[in-house]
């Protein structure tokens, strides 16, 4: 007689709940946005998930091989040209977030606190580049770091130097050039965002409190940047990994990186598998990376007091 | 009060543009007094503590804090501390963090700093929410949290910028006796910018009310509201029944006028006061006009009839049409009696005393 009632309630408890979720505003929020949400999501899940199946099985000259195997696992990350191709891609990607950061920030912080009545003009004027195919602009850092180059006649014409920089293109220096730049804009309007959400008077506070500029700047607008550092980091990081047309066409030999490859993989080298593996480790290690960088951010500034 | 002055406010403008935001204000603040500037929104008193804090650079004029001239010195080595209107609490530290935060820079070592921190959250009465964030705080613990961080740094002057307007009314009226019972504690000069008049009569030791850039007038919270100089810091520091007079009688103290209704008197006459026309503006605050009941009587008296009545729970504003005043009177008793009972329509007697009227400069 006791369990009756709790027995009854307990079902009929779920199904109120469900109508009242099914008629709230989360329920009809979440159905107005399913037809692209699930666009988005499939395109990007079954690529991904196609790419994880694909680096369990092997390649037989034209036949995919079904088996499970770890074996392009074991060559992608014991290889020693793949070993070094993936070292040298995160490398490079994580002196490129690096630089692209500190030469972001100046540039961000200048227009959130002095850019006055111009800032839109400024933003405007920062993203003026991207309206150039990205082809074009890494052309072009090729015409400007050449041999007979931009740079080179420069400073042969000012006496600097009596014969042209060859450390200039076809190396990964060339690389790290060309993606700071395109990647600057990525970089400025985050962390633009995050200094325009900084209360002014916080930093009146400050001063008002024994700081001078410096210090008002490390002990309150770094730290509460911080999230604008951190997506900038990310957004410049994560894809220059893998980038594949920069090192293409400014690396050379020298600086060739893990997507060349990849792509070889896919394409001359036909084995999907080993290609679908490499993508995947390489995923995974950006993915590890990108939080050690988060939180390495986190503690370096927590350390300033 | 100390006669040394702490700050001394000489001849300081403030242009932006052709602006005045300042305009050639001169003031002396003594050292530990409760000193408020109050006045409409736009009438230089934010720019005025912003001044004295550092932000901001009169455009001419010095600022004295404690004998020394402090135009051309950073914010950071001025010997005030500032309560920011918003309070401006640090979001990223806890209320210890954003309290030590001025201390980190003296040096101190950890325990004096400890101390110092503990005592001033004992102070405001923060002791049990150290480790709390900023968002987890409510706005009078905010409040406490910016008093407290301004406070451990000892400073000379304490300026406080509009503290109690983000606080419901309650909280105001309780935080208004905190802040006094503090500034009494602790000794320091406070320096307090308000808009709310009641506010600045019940902390201040003196007011200084301003008006277009201008000091309009500088007294203790008393004799501002009993004797206003102009007819502006009269309205704008409670109701006032306003009239015009004719000037009897003139000499260097004294003003005798004679009203249509309130006789021949007279009155103190105020700084600055220049007659127009041979004739005078005299005022009357609401709570010196008595209602009398029934066949009472009194020396002085007028009589009108009721026009309107507003309620307010522990008195009754009456206006009151008198023949021969170009406005109504507004008349404010005490519920006592029952002046929430008089219909519309009555008449009614009102008594005064000649000493409550006061002339005013325009």
């Amino acid at each position: 007689m006791v369990a009756l009632p709790g027995s009854v309630e307990t079902e009929v408890m779920p199904k109120a709940n469900a109508r009242r979720w099914t008629s709230s505003d989360e329920a009809k929020g979440l159905a107005l946005i399913s037809p692209t949400l699930l666009y988005a999501l499939a395109l990007l899940f079954l690529p991904v998930l196609i790419v994880i199946a694909y680096s369990f099985w092997s390649q037989d000259y034209l036949t995919i091989d079904r088996s499970f195997t770890l074996e392009n696992y074991r060559i992608a990350l014991t290889e020693p040209i793949y070993r070094d191709l993936l070292w040298r891609s995160l490398t490079i990607s994580l002196v490129v977030s690096i630089i692209t950061v500190t030469f972001s920030y100046p540039v961000a912080w200048f227009i959130s606190f002095h850019g006055g009545v111009h800032k839109n003009l400024w933003l405007f004027l920062i993203t003026v580049p991207c309206w150039t195919s990205y082809l074009l602009r890494v052309m072009s850092w090729k015409v400007i770091l050449g041999y007979q180059g931009v740079l080179n006649t420069g400073l042969m014409s000012t006496g600097l130097i009596d014969k042209p920089v060859t450390t200039l293109l076809y190396n990964s220096n060339a690389v790290v050039i060309t993606l700071v730049h395109s990647w600057a804009a990525f970089a400025i309007l985050p962390i633009y965002v995050s200094l325009e959400k900084i209360d002014r008077s916080l930093i009146e506070a400050a001063h008002d409190l024994g700081d001078n500029k410096v210090w008002s700047f490390l002990r309150v607008t770094l730290p509460l940047s911080l999230p604008g550092v951190i997506s900038a980091f990310l957004i410049v990081m994560i894809p220059t990994v893998g980038d594949y047309v920069t090192p293409k066409l400014v690396g050379g030999k020298d600086g060739v990186m893990i997507a060349t490859a990849i792509q070889a993989q896919f394409g001359k080298g036909a084995n999907w598998p080993l290609g679908a593996a490499l993508s995947v480790t390489t995923m995974v290690i950006v993915s590890l990376m990108a939080g050690c960088a988060v939180l390495a951010l986190k503690f370096f500034v927590r350390r300033i007091r | 009060m100390a006669d040394k002055p702490m700050i001394e406010i000489d001849a300081v403008s403030r242009y932006y543009g052709i602006y005045k935001a300042l305009d050639d204000v001169s003031l002396d603040i003594s050292a530990g007094e409760f000193f408020s500037l109050l006045g409409p929104s736009g009438c230089g008193k934010t720019t005025l503590l912003r001044s004295i804090a550092g932000f901001d650079t009169p455009t001419a004029g010095d600022i004295r804090i404690d004998g020394q001239s402090a135009i051309g010195v950073p914010p950071n080595r001025r010997p005030t501390n500032m309560v920011f209107q918003n309070y401006a609490i640090f979001p990223h530290l806890n209320v210890e963090e954003n309290v030590a935060y001025g201390l980190k820079r003296l040096k101190l070592g950890a325990e004096e700093e400890r101390q110092r921190v503990g005592k001033a959250l004992e102070q405001v009465r923060l002791s049990a929410l150290g480790k709390r964030k900023a968002h987890e705080l409510s706005g009078g613990q905010r409040q406490r949290v910016a008093l407290a961080r301004a406070l451990v740094m000892r400073p000379k002057v304490l300026l406080l910028d509009e503290p109690l307007s983000a606080l419901d009314k309650k909280l105001r009226e309780e935080m208004q006796v905190e802040l006094r019972s503090l500034q009494k504690a602790v000794g320091i000069t406070f320096v307090l910018v308000t808009h709310d008049q009641y506010e600045a009569l019940a902390m201040s030791d003196r007011i200084a009310v301003m008006f277009g850039g201008r000091i309009a007038q500088v007294a203790t919270p008393k004799e501002i509201y009993q004797h206003p100089l102009t007819r502006q810091v009269a309205d704008f520091l409670g109701g006032m029944n306003f009239m015009t007079a004719k000037i009897t009688g003139e000499n260097g103290i004294n003003l005798s006028v004679e009203t249509a209704r309130f006789g021949k008197v007279t009155l103190t006459k105020p700084r600055g006061f220049t007659a127009s026309n041979g004739q005078a503006t005299i005022g009357i605050r609401p709570e010196r006009l008595r209602v009398l009941w029934d066949d009472a009587k009194a020396e002085c008296e007028v009589q009108g009839q009721v026009v309107d009545r507003h309620y307010f729970g522990e008195i009754t504003h009456l206006i009151v049409d008198v023949p021969g005043l170009e406005k109504p009177l507004s008349v404010s008793e005490t519920n006592n009696f029952g002046a929430d009972d008089i219909p519309v329509g009555a008449p009614i007697r009102l008594a005064y005393d000649p000493d409550a009227l006061v002339a005013l400069a325009d």
